[in-house]
């Protein structure tokens, strides 16, 4: 693995394997009374977010926890620039203060990318979303859940995603979740469509390692598992779409398009969903629907990312299992 | 003043001359002049060019002094082989007034490195809704007569008409930043399947096109003439050919960097490369060359564009827009035109010195090299290889993309009318 998680593009089958296969094993220790290992006991590790998140704060928080490590929360409100202080300064502020991995939320693409190359600090850095570029541990996360359904949490150990066909649903141009999906899913071998009106495609999109349709009915029949993903309102000012109600009509999942999907098939968001415009509460509530799921894996794999960046080679978990046994 | 003879230069690159400068002018130019009461100055091997003439540089001050003075930008000026440079109006106050442009003008006269020829903004501090006073600016001691609100675009329509007709009244020349604003809102990149990869807001190429389009149009409209500052696309390249085609009075620049570097620079992040407009494709990147070599594109115009470090050491998103160029713009013209063989050094004279001295009617600069014409020449060391080392530059600012980067040729003296202001590759 490389020193630092910035890309889902800088994984290799193997790495992604490896993650997914330790997220199995951190998974395990959720099921436990005290949800807690050693291996970073002593480790600082600082989440630095310049832009708001609750959900994967808190999940890289409790992943850190859970592997002991001591946790500082800087949060930025508003971005570096705003506030007059740069993000080389703050690396160097926490590179004084000696922490060991740096969990970067920023809303500038390519942050993340100039924190870990600049020579501002020399821990381990992980992207946690940099402006419409990645979120590679988001789409880890996506992996995992789809693997754990499609395969099962025994079975699909050592395995990837070889014939899955995925389907991305939305606002494709300014998703970073779906950058980092599209890459990842390819090198775990799946077959990956994005769905979405041609104002929302990005441009050169035919380079990408996936197809592009417009028409969401005719892919869905073909889907073992639709990813929706959330169209920020702010957008219809700009003439993406005509109208909400259009948007939804043409690109919404509601009860009759799920229906059209096969049986197995999985329905995704990566949260939080705008319910009755993307996905109707029907489809968000169903036993499909893995959004909560997505969520407590997030911690699994984020566990597993954190462990395998600042742990030792050794297998994470092993010898607690054996104990167990 | 002394006499100075450079003796046996290749003068244009072609034939070997020595050239006899006495006082401001140059008194003769052939084989086996006498060095008699002449300092010597050895130039076997070397080119001899007009002194070069920038269109299109920023100084900075008044305003920004922390990025570049005109002191410390003619300086690097000199330094580069230019003679004269046409400062950009958009300092702190903007060059809107016949005040500022004179204050400009006055510290280039002062400093001496450097004719500066100050340019007056089209519009009241750039804002695109009502005219400056041109005409003022025009009869003020810097006799302005070229005028640009670059950094921004003249977008409004019937503004851009305006300005066309009303600086025909003293000759004057209206040069547009061709970016329309409504198409590249949150721009950061050239937009293309880097910038999609990247997730960087992208600069698409018919927002510059559309622009340079609608101008020539207006200038065809009203019988005037326009010139397009630095442009980046295959696009406005075809649009240029077109209008030149159809007979209107249209001339373009091109930047050093927008031959040479592609925007597959950016997936450093390093906002060294970032620029406005953005760095283009391959396919740009050889219509421009091939649009400069074939005259479609007239001038290589720098877009020098000083920032402090703390401007360019941060984050993509936060980084200030622009490099520095008037040090490096003729050795990256050598390596991208004159050693590809698509311009002779005779035509690197008539795109870096003649025509852009016509087109902003620089008085005494871009002459032939010839007797009785003004001493304003560069001496340049094709030969030389090295690579780029900004803490050398004279310019305050050091934000280059080609630190570390081996450039072909040095200049090794400039020459102001006849005072030599940079002698063995270092500032007088």
């Amino acid at each position: 693995m490389k020193r630092h998680l910035i890309s889902a593009a800088d994984l290799t089958r193997d790495d992604a394997v490896l993650i997914l296969d330790t997220a199995e094993e951190m998974a395990r220790v959720a099921d436990r009374p005290i949800k807690k290992l050693p291996t970073l006991r002593g480790r600082t590790v600082c989440n630095l977010f310049f832009e708001d998140s609750t959900r994967t704060r808190i999940s890289f928080e409790a992943a850190e926890k859970r592997l002991s490590a001591d946790v500082i929360n800087f949060a930025a409100k508003g971005s570096s620039v705003s506030k007059g202080e740069s993000l080389k300064d703050t690396a160097q502020t926490l590179e004084a203060m000696g922490v060991d991995a740096v969990v970067i939320r920023h809303g500038a693409s390519g942050a993340p990318y100039r924190l870990a190359t600049s020579g501002w600090i020399d821990a381990p850095v992980i992207n946690a979303g940099d402006g419409t570029h990645q979120h590679p541990t988001q789409a880890l996360l996506d992996a995992f859940t789809m693997r754990r359904r499609l395969i099962g949490p025994d079975a699909g150990l050592g395995q990837d995603l070889s014939g899955r066909r995925i389907t991305l649903v939305g606002d494709v141009l300014h998703s970073r979740v779906a950058r980092s999906n599209v890459d990842l899913l390819h090198t775990l071998g799946a077959e990956v469509t994005l769905v979405a009106p041609p104002t929302l495609v990005p441009v050169g999109v035919e380079t990408w390692p996936c197809e592009v349709s417009y028409d969401l009915d005719r892919v869905l029949p073909k889907t073992d598992a639709v990813m929706m993903l959330r169209v920020q309102r702010e957008r219809m000012n700009a003439a993406f779409f005509p109208t909400e109600r259009e948007y939804s009509r043409r690109y919404g999942l509601d009860g009759e398009r799920m229906a059209r999907m096969p049986e197995h098939a999985l329905v995704m968001h990566p949260g939080p969903m705008v319910r009755g415009m993307e996905i109707t509460a029907e489809v968000a509530d169903s036993d499909r629907c893995t959004v909560v799921e997505q969520v407590a894996n997030g911690v699994s794999v984020r566990m597993a990312v954190l462990y395998l960046l600042l742990g030792g080679n050794e297998p994470a978990v092993t010898h607690t299992r054996t104990e167990e046994k | 003043m002394s006499k100075i003879l450079i003796r046996g230069a290749k003068v244009l690159g072609g034939d070997v001359q020595d050239v006899l400068i006495d006082g401001e002018t140059i008194e003769a130019v052939g084989a086996g002049l006498s060095a008699e009461g002449a300092d010597v100055i050895e130039a076997e091997g070397k080119i001899l060019l007009p002194g070069l003439v920038d269109l299109h540089t920023h100084l900075r001050e008044p305003g920004r002094e922390d990025s570049e003075t005109v002191l410390t930008g003619t300086r690097a000026a000199a330094s580069g082989g230019y003679t004269a440079v046409f400062a950009m109006a958009n300092t702190f106050p903007v060059a809107d007034t016949a005040g500022v442009v004179e204050q400009v003008y006055r510290l280039g006269q002062e400093h001496g490195y450097c004719d500066v020829q100050p340019i007056g903004a089209v519009t009241v501090g750039l804002e695109g809704s009502k005219l400056a006073e041109l005409g003022a600016m025009h009869e003020s001691a810097a006799g302005v007569t070229v005028f640009s609100d670059d950094g921004k675009c003249v977008h409004d329509a019937v503004i851009m008409r305006r300005a066309l007709e009303y600086v025909k009244a003293f000759g004057g020349v209206v040069a547009q930043h061709a970016q329309e604003p409504r198409l590249t809102e949150g721009a950061q990149m050239n937009e293309g399947i880097v910038s999609s990869e990247l997730g960087l807001g992208g600069w698409p190429a018919v927002a510059e096109e559309s622009i340079i389009a609608r101008d020539v149009l207006l200038a065809e409209h009203v019988g005037s003439r326009v010139h397009i500052c630095h442009l980046s696309t295959a696009g406005s390249v075809e649009i240029v050919r077109w209008a030149k085609s159809r007979g209107i009075d249209v001339t373009a620049e091109v930047t050093p960097h927008h031959l040479l570097l592609t925007d597959e620079m950016v997936r450093t992040y390093n906002p060294v490369y970032k620029v406005n407009p953005p760095l283009r494709t391959e396919r740009d990147v050889m219509a421009l060359r091939e649009a400069l070599a074939d005259g479609t594109i007239d001038i290589v115009a720098t877009d020098h564009a000083p920032h402090p470090h703390e401007d360019k050491d941060c984050e993509w998103a936060a980084a200030a827009m622009g490099m520095v160029g008037l040090e490096t713009a003729l050795s990256v013209v050598q390596q991208t035109m004159v050693e590809t063989g698509l311009l002779t050094w005779a035509a690197v004279a008539d795109r870096m010195s003649y025509a852009p001295a016509r087109i902003g009617q620089a008085k005494g600069h871009g002459r032939p090299v010839s007797a009785g014409e003004p001493a304003n020449l560069t001496l340049l060391d094709s030969a030389y290889r090295g690579e780029v080392d900004p803490a050398g530059f004279a310019s305050r600012s050091r934000n280059t993309p080609y630190e570390g980067r081996e450039l072909p040729g040095r200049v090794t003296h400039t020459f102001l009318r006849g005072r030599a202001t940079v002698v063995d590759g270092k500032l007088a």
